[in-house]
């Protein structure tokens, strides 16, 4: 049966770079981090910009990696501007100057993302092993504001920072954010390398959250709150993407076009933006169609009544977790390797181990076949 | 009565993919219908509810009666989703 023919890509997630000053050990970013000679160049990007908005993108995410260790970032955020985008920089805030925030606000650019490890500098600058970026975080929110950006704080919250939350409140609101993403971290990339060390235990979480509803029910004005639980202890999985291509496209800096940042990993030959038209990656047959419609689905997916809300979750998360991308997601509690979760959530709050921070020295190499 | 304004974390624009309006905000679109784009088209910082209906009004002089109460439940409804201020 033939694939079900999807709407435009809403949108872009371009990811310039996987370079990044920081070196959370939460990080999405695939483990083999590849080589930044293979970045695709400016003309390159201009130009899958241009074709995504031609095929009806609209909302076009710069980030990375940190996106502003691209000097040629104010030029895409200009050329995008230009054509019609709505513009969102997802940054560390690392590289950011006063400068640069006037610059890119003369380029377009409609909004900044500001990511906060903790709300301390001893938490903050622990996770993102860099001295003094707490400070450094706060000066620039505070100009983010004053060039008048609508400003998103996100809170990426592990086990190492959610004790933190209520001066995460009230830090954001300090700030005077306008919406905080308060994410529990998804295990994917180094963030599944140090799963063990980072996910919170049930306790936790319902503390934290009972102290996030406590704020939002006292609050009469300040930044919207959104708390994000980890569909590790859900028992339905995610509506990954909102179903596998069928609005998100992500543009790897090395030209690798994705449905989503993760897919990388999969054993799967994913088309490039430098020999092929977004055009023909996006409607055409390559395995970024691959998961498309229910076709694929296994037991008990395929005769489920809620396959149309959740896809059959993340096909990522099957590959980490069964070896085999063609799995339900095992957060599904019909899922019959549902257990490895359970198992997961058992672990929590009792390891031993020591996180690995993103690093490229960590990095794990792209194993090569070696003739001796 | 107080001037309608759209709220400057949002913005109105017209998509040619999606043959609609949509509001724009940090990682997110909200789509339109076209009465509601119409509405919103006339917040523009200077015109309080009843200046939008007569527009409107204008506009659409062949609209039903209830127009004035559906602009005024959109109304209600972008302020409570804090798409529009008042004043």
């Amino acid at each position: 049966m033939a694939k079900p023919q999807p709407g435009p890509p809403l949108w872009l997630l371009a990811e310039v770079t996987y370079a990044c000053p920081l070196h959370c050990p939460y990080c999405s970013n695939p483990t083999e981090l590849g080589d930044k000679t293979d970045e695709i160049d400016t003309q390159t990007w201009l130009d899958t910009l241009s074709q995504a908005r031609e095929l009806g993108a609209v909302q076009l995410g710069f980030s990375g990696g940190e996106p502003l260790l691209r000097q040629d970032l104010e030029m895409m955020v200009k050329h995008a501007s230009d054509l019609g985008f709505y513009t969102n920089l997802i940054t560390s805030g690392i590289g950011l100057t006063e400068k640069r925030i006037k610059a890119l606000k003369e380029a377009g650019l409609a909004h900044i993302q500001l990511s906060f490890q903790g709300a301390s500098p001893d938490i903050n600058d622990l996770v993102g092993q860099r001295k003094h970026s707490f400070a450094h975080k706060q000066k620039i929110a505070r100009l983010v504001k004053q060039y008048d950006y609508p400003m998103v704080l996100n809170f990426c919250i592990t086990a190492t920072n959610i004790h933190e939350i209520q001066e995460i409140l009230e830090l954001a609101t300090e700030l005077n954010a306008d919406f905080v993403e308060l994410a529990t971290v998804q295990y994917y990339g180094w963030a599944y390398l140090n799963r063990d060390e980072l996910l919170p235990t049930k306790t936790q979480l319902e503390e934290a959250e009972a102290k996030v509803n406590a704020y939002r029910d006292a609050q009469t004005s300040g930044p919207k709150f959104i708390f994000v639980t980890p569909d590790y202890y859900e028992t339905r999985p995610k509506a990954c993407m909102n179903g596998w291509g069928s609005t998100f496209l992500t543009v790897t800096p090395d030209g690798t076009a994705l449905p989503c940042h993760s897919a990388r990993m999969l054993p799967l030959q994913f088309p490039n933006v430098k020999d092929t038209s977004l055009e023909k990656i996006w409607y055409g047959e390559t395995d970024f169609a691959y998961f498309r419609g229910d076709d694929w689905m296994p037991s008990p997916c395929k005769t489920c009544e809620e396959k149309d809300k959740d896809f059959g979750g993340c096909r990522c998360q099957a590959y980490m977790l069964t070896g085999d991308m063609h799995k339900t997601d095992p957060v599904c509690d019909k899922s019959p390797n549902h257990h490895l979760i359970q198992a997961a959530i058992a672990k929590a709050g009792h390891s031993q181990k020591t996180l690995v921070y993103r690093d490229p020295k960590n990095a794990i190499p792209i194993s090569i076949a070696e003739t001796e | 009565m107080s001037a309608l304004s759209l709220n400057p974390l949002y913005r109105l624009q017209f998509e040619k993919a999606q043959d609609c309006y949509v509001l724009l905000f940090p990682e997110g679109m909200v789509k339109l219908n076209p009465s509601a784009a119409e509405i919103l088209l006339q917040v523009d910082g200077n015109k309080d509810e009843t200046a939008i209906v007569a527009a409107l009004r204008a506009k659409f002089p062949d609209a039903p009666e209830d127009m004035d109460a559906d602009i005024a439940d959109f109304v209600a409804k972008a302020t409570e989703n804090n798409w529009i201020t008042h004043g």
